[in-house]
C-alpha cells in the first residue's frame, strides 16, 4: 500500500552516463528512487523541502535538489550523482582541497556541496571568493561555519586553472 | 625520535581518517543501510502538552493488520529511559507532559505508508493545566513536577556578599534572556534496531554515547549487558543533540524490532526531529553587582533559572555548567550564585555545545558592558581590571595555577581586530547614513571535561591493540561526528608509539568490541581521552618492551615485527589504560565548591557589526577569535572547530528563534528556523596562544564548546556600541531591533539605567 496516488509506471534516464529505467509512481522524489531503487546513498536527505541542499545533483547539467522533484520530470533527462564524479578532473581537485583545507567535518552535506561547486566552476572557472559565497548559498552546512569550504573550493579552483 | 619518521604528528594537519569516504560519498550513514526483511518504523505523538490519554482509536481506511503496534504495555522492562532521574517515560502511559511525547509505535514494512497512519491514530485526552514559560512554572499555580517544579538547584557562596553592598561605589543591575537553540545537525536523527533470542538487541545508530544508549536498552528491554549491542554508524552532525536523545529513538526501534521478530529502521523527518528533539534550554540571568568606583567587582549576586521543559533528562548537568560558568572570566572576591532549572510542558530541553555555558555567559559578558557604562570605563578597561590572575580564586575557588595573561589575550585580539582604530572611524562614519557599524568584545572561559567529581565517576577505559600488519588499532567509545575523533585520537597513538599516521586505525564504535571511553561530549575526547590513548599506547609499547621483542628506540620495521612476533606467540596484544582521578583534584558536590574542571580555555573574541537602518537587520562584518587552548593538535581541524562553533553563535545571537505556541515548535522547518548560510558567515579569523595543560594529552585542552560561548554576547555588545541602545536577549532579530530603535524604547533605557545605578551612570 502507498500514499501515492495513480500506478506506477516506468521511467527512463540516464545516471552517471548509464541508462537506467526504474518502476516508480511518477509523483516519487528523485532523492528516493537514486537511494532506494538505485543504491546511490550518497545523495542525502537533510530537510525535504529544498531548504538544505544535502540533496543536490545536477540535471542535464543544472544544479537541482533531488527531494523537490518527482521523478516522471528527469523521464530522458541525465542525471549525474556524487557517484558519477570519479572521472572529473575537478571533482579530483575538490576531494583533495576538501581533505586539505577541513572542507568535510560530518560529512553529510559534502556530496552536496561538491556537486554545487562543480556547477559554480561549470559556470564560472576562476570564481572570485563572492562567487564562491554566493554559489554555495543554497547548501547548509552546520559543522565548518563555511570559511574552510569556500577555501577548499578556491583551492580546486585555482589548481584545475593552472592544470 | 624513531629513526623512521623524523616528524611529529602532533601539531600537524594530518588528513581526517574517514575523509575520504566522506569526500567521495561513500561514507554509510544509518539511513543509508538497510537489512533484508526490515520494517520502517514512526511514532505517534501526543498533540496536547498535558494531560490524562483516555483512549487510543485506530481510525478508518487503515489496513491495521499490516501494523506492528506497540504501546507502553509491550515494554519487557522499565517503561523509562535511563538517565539522572529516570522520570522520563519511553511511551506515555496515562499522563503525557509536553507535545510531540511518544505514545504509541507503528511498524509497516512500506515507509511511505507510515505518515497517513500515523494521522488515523487519534488520542482521546483529559487536558491538565500546562505551564509554557519560567515566570509560569516559578509561580507554582500549577505544579507539573515534583513538589516545586524544580528539578535542581545550585547555589554557590564565595567571599562576604553582604559587606560588598555597602562598600559598593555602584550598583548594577541587569536581567538577560537567551532563547532555546536546535541543533540542526543535517542528519536528522535514525537508527536500526534488530532482535535476536540468542544476542539480544543490537542496535546500529546515529548518536554520540553508545554506552547511554547500551544503559537505556538494559532497563528498557529487561536484558544483561551482553545481550544489548550498540553499534554507532557515521554521524551528520551531533553538537549534544545526539547526547541523550539516541536513547529514545534506540528504545522505540528495539520495542517494535521485539514484537516484530524482524528488523526496524526509524529516521525522523526534519519536521520531527525538530518539534520532537531536544534544544538549547531558554534561559533567565539577573545579576546586581557591587563595584567600586575604580571598576572593580566587589560582589554580587548571579540568579540563574534554566527551562528544562517536561522532562529532568539531562538538565542538572546542563545547569551545574552553566552555574560555573556565571561569573565569567574574573575575579569575585563574593559571590552568591542561586541557580535552578525548573520544568515547562515543552518537550525536554538538552544537550547542545556549550552545555549552559553560553546562556550564564552572554548574562555576564552583557552585564560587563553595564557596568562599564555605570562607572564610565571602556569595555576593554572594565574587563582588564577584573580578569582572573594566575593564583586568584573562581568562583568556585578553584585557583588558577597556570600563567594565563588575559589582558596580555585582550590586547592581542583587540590588535587582531582593529578595535580602537575601527571604533574612532565608526563614531565618526556613523553620524551620517543608515549603516550603523560597532565593536564588541566578549571575554570568557569553558571548563573541558566533566564537571567537579564527574570523570572519576566515569571511569573511562581505553584500549589500544596490535594487528596482524604490526600497525595498531584504537579502542574506545569515543564517536566521531565532524569534530575529529578519529583523527585526532590516531594522531596522539601514532606520537606515543612513534608510528605513522597511517599505521593507526581507529574501531567502529561498537559496545561488544570497545571499552567504555565515557560519552563523547562535554569537551574532553581529546584531552581526558587522548590521555588515555597515550597511555594505553604506551603500555603497549611497554608490552613490546618487556617481552624482549622492541627496543625503546625503534624503527617502524621493528615496532611493525615486534607486534607480529608477539601476536604469533601470545594471539593477543591489547593494553589498557583506566582514567585516574589527578592528585590534589578537590570538589565538593554539597558546596559547589572546588575544582571545578582540570582545565579552562581563555579565549578573547571580537566582532564588527553593521546595522542596517532601513532593514533593522544586523551583519556581522568581521569577527577576529582568538583563544589559548593548551596546544593545538591538529591546525586543520581545532581551527574547523573554532569557525564551526562561531557560526553557530552567530546563529544564536541573531537568526535562530524556536516559535513556541503552546509548548510546540511551531516553526519546525528548515525554511522557518533560519541557521547562517555562507552568505551571512563573514570571514572568521582565528588565532591560537599555547600553555601547554597538563592534565591533556600532549598539552591539549577542550575546545569543541568554547567558541559557541563567546560570539552572542561579542555580537550584541557591537550591536549596542553601533546604536547605542542595550540589548539583552537573544536571538536578536530585526523586529526587536526595529522596536529597540524606536525613540520611546531609546527613553525607557536611560531611566532603566538611573533606576539601576546608585548613582547616575555616565553613559556615552
Amino acid at each position: 500500500m502507498s500514499t501515492y496516488r495513480g500506478a506506477k509506471r516506468e521511467i527512463s534516464f540516464t545516471v552517471n552516463g548509464e541508462r537506467r529505467t526504474v518502476r516508480a509512481y511518477p509523483i516519487e522524489r528523485l532523492l528516493d528512487v537514486l537511494r532506494q531503487q538505485l543504491s546511490l546513498t550518497g545523495t542525502k536527505e537533510g530537510c525535504g523541502e529544498g531548504e538544505c541542499g544535502a540533496c543536490s545533483v545536477l540535471i542535464d547539467n543544472e544544479l537541482v535538489d533531488s527531494c523537490l522533484v518527482p521523478v516522471a520530470q528527469v523521464e530522458g533527462a541525465s542525471v549525474v550523482t556524487i557517484e558519477g564524479l570519479a572521472a572529473d578532473t575537478r571533482f579530483h581537485a575538490l576531494r583533495d582541497t576538501f581533505l586539505e583545507c577541513g572542507g568535510a567535518q560530518c560529512g553529510i552535506c559534502t556530496p552536496g556541496m561538491i556537486l554545487a561547486a562543480i556547477d559554480l566552476l561549470n559556470r564560472k572557472p576562476i570564481p572570485t571568493m563572492e562567487d564562491i559565497r554566493e554559489g554555495l548559498s543554497g547548501n547548509l552546512c552546520r559543522c565548518t561555519g563555511y570559511v574552510q569550504i569556500l577555501e577548499a573550493v578556491a583551492e580546486a579552483a585555482r589548481r584545475t586553472v593552472i592544470r | 625520535m624513531p629513526a623512521s619518521r623524523t616528524e611529529h604528528l602532533i601539531g600537524s594537519s594530518t588528513p581526517r581518517k574517514e575523509g575520504r569516504d566522506k569526500v567521495s560519498g561513500r561514507a554509510r550513514y544509518i539511513d543509508d543501510l538497510s537489512f533484508p526483511d526490515m520494517l520502517h518504523g514512526a511514532t505517534v505523538r501526543s498533540q496536547i502538552p498535558r494531560g490524562k490519554i483516555t483512549k487510543i482509536n485506530f481510525g478508518p481506511g487503515i489496513a491495521w493488520n499490516e501494523y506492528v503496534i506497540v504501546s507502553a504495555k509491550d515494554i519487557p522492562g522499565k517503561n523509562y529511559i535511563a538517565l539522572i532521574e529516570n522520570d522520563q517515560p519511553c511511551l506515555a502511559d496515562k499522563i503525557v507532559n509536553h507535545p510531540e511525547e511518544p505514545i504509541l509505535l507503528l511498524a509497516h514494512p512500506e515507509r511511505k505508508a507510515l505518515p497517513k497512519a500515523v494521522a488515523a491514530v487519534s488520542i482521546d485526552y483529559e487536558p491538565l493545566p500546562a505551564v509554557f514559560t519560567i515566570e509560569e512554572s516559578e509561580r507554582k499555580e500549577h505544579i507539573i513536577w515534583g513538589a516545586d517544579n524544580i528539578f535542581k538547584s545550585y547555589r554557590i557562596e564565595k567571599g562576604d556578599v553582604e559587606s560588598a553592598w555597602t562598600r559598593a561605589d555602584y550598583i548594577v543591575e541587569g536581567e538577560y534572556f537567551t532563547g532555546a537553540q536546535e541543533q540542526l545537525y543535517i542528519e536528522t536523527q535514525g537508527v536500526i534496531a534488530a532482535f535476536d533470542r540468542e544476542k539480544g538487541i543490537t542496535v546500529w545508530g546515529s548518536l554520540q554515547c553508545p554506552y547511554y544508549v547500551h544503559k537505556a536498552l538494559m532497563a528498557l528491554c529487561n536484558l544483561p549487558q551482553e545481550k544489548v549491542r550498540v553499534v554507532q554508524t557515521e554521524t551528520g552532525g551531533a553538537f549534544g543533540g545526539k547526547e541523550e536523545y539516541p536513547s529514545m529513538i534506540a528504545a522505540h526501534a528495539s520495542l517494535l524490532a521485539m514484537k516484530a521478530g524482524r528488523p526496524v529502521k526509524i529516521i525522523y523527518d526534519r519536521g520531527e526531529d525538530m518539534a520532537a528533539t531536544t534544544k538549547r534550554h531558554p534561559s533567565r540571568t539577573r545579576h546586581r553587582t557591587a563595584v567600586s568606583k575604580d571598576g572593580k567587582i566587589l560582589g554580587g549576586e548571579i540568579d540563574l533559572v534554566m527551562d528544562g521543559g517536561g522532562y529532568m533528562t539531562l538538565s542538572p548537568v546542563v545547569l551545574s555548567r552553566a552555574t560555573i560558568h556565571a561569573g565569567g572570566p574574573y575575579y569575585w572576591p563574593g559571590v552568591r550564585v542561586r541557580a535552578k532549572v525548573i520544568a515547562t510542558n515543552t518537550p525536554p530541553h538538552g544537550a547542545f555545545r556549550g552545555f549552559g555555558a553560553p546562556q550564564s555567559l552572554f548574562a555576564m559578558e552583557r552585564h560587563m558592558e553595564r557596568i562599564a557604562r555605570a562607572v564610565g570605563l571602556s569595555s576593554a578597561e572594565v574587563r582588564r581590571r577584573n580578569f582572573l590572575q594566575p593564583g586568584q580564586t573562581t568562583i568556585t575557588e578553584q585557583i588558577i595555577n597556570e600563567p594565563i595573561d588575559l589582558g596580555k589575550l585582550l590586547d592581542r585580539a583587540l590588535k587582531l581586530a582593529g578595535y580602537q582604530e575601527k571604533k574612532k572611524r565608526f563614531v565618526r562614519e556613523n553620524a551620517s547614513g543608515s549603516q550603523k557599524r560597532g565593536m564588541g568584545i566578549a571575554a570568557f572561559l569553558h571548563g573541558a571535561g566533566f564537571t567537579g567529581s564527574g570523570e572519576r565517576y566515569l571511569a573511562s577505559v581505553v584500549g589500544v591493540e596490535g594487528c596482524r600488519d604490526g600497525g595498531v588499532k584504537v579502542l574506545v567509545s569515543s564517536t566521531e561526528f565532524g569534530q575529529g575523533t578519529n583523527t585526532v585520537l590516531c594522531q596522539i597513538a601514532a606520537e606515543a608509539l612513534g608510528l605513522p599516521y597511517q599505521d593507526v586505525r581507529i574501531a567502529q564504535p561498537d559496545t561488544n568490541e570497545v571499552p567504555n571511553s565515557g560519552p563523547t561530549v562535554a569537551s574532553r575526547t581529546a584531552m581526558v581521552v587522548g590521555n588515555l590513548v597515550a597511555s594505553a599506547a604506551l603500555g603497549l609499547k611497554q608490552t613490546l618492551i618487556g617481552a624482549g621483542m622492541l627496543k625503546d628506540h625503534h624503527t617502524t620495521d621493528e615496532f611493525h615485527a615486534a607486534c607480529q612476533a608477539y601476536l604469533a606467540a601470545y594471539g593477543t596484544l591489547r593494553s589498557l589504560a583506566h582514567y585516574q582521578s589527578p592528585e590534589g583534584i578537590y570538589w565538593d558536590d554539597q558546596k559547589y565548591c572546588g575544582e571545578a574542571y582540570a582545565a579552562f580555555a581563555w579565549a578573547v573574541y571580537v566582532a564588527e557589526v553593521a546595522v542596517d537602518l532601513t532593514t533593522y537587520s544586523a551583519r556581522v562584518d568581521d569577527f577576529v577569535a582568538l583563544q589559548e587552548i593548551g596546544r593545538v593538535l591538529n591546525p586543520v581541524l581545532a581551527r574547523g572547530q573554532i569557525l564551526g562553533g562561531v557560526a553557530q553563535g552567530i546563529g544564536f545571537a541573531l537568526y535562530e528563534k524556536v516559535e513556541w505556541q503552546g509548548g510546540r515548535m511551531a516553526n519546525s522547518q528548515m525554511t522557518n528556523y533560519i541557521v547562517p548560510t555562507s552568505a551571512d558567515m563573514p570571514g572568521v579569523r582565528v588565532y591560537f596562544e599555547e600553555l601547554g595543560n597538563r592534565h591533556g594529552a600532549f598539552g591539549a585542552k577542550g575546545i569543541g564548546e568554547l567558541p559557541m560561548d563567546g560570539p552572542a554576547p561579542a555580537v550584541v555588545n557591537a550591536i549596542e556600541d553601533a546604536l547605542g541602545i542595550a540589548f539583552d536577549n537573544v536571538p536578536l532579530l530585526p523586529e526587536t531591533i526595529f522596536e529597540g530603535v524606536k525613540p520611546t524604547a531609546a527613553a525607557s533605557w536611560e531611566r532603566e539605567d538611573r533606576a539601576h545605578d546608585r548613582t547616575p551612570a555616565r553613559t556615552r
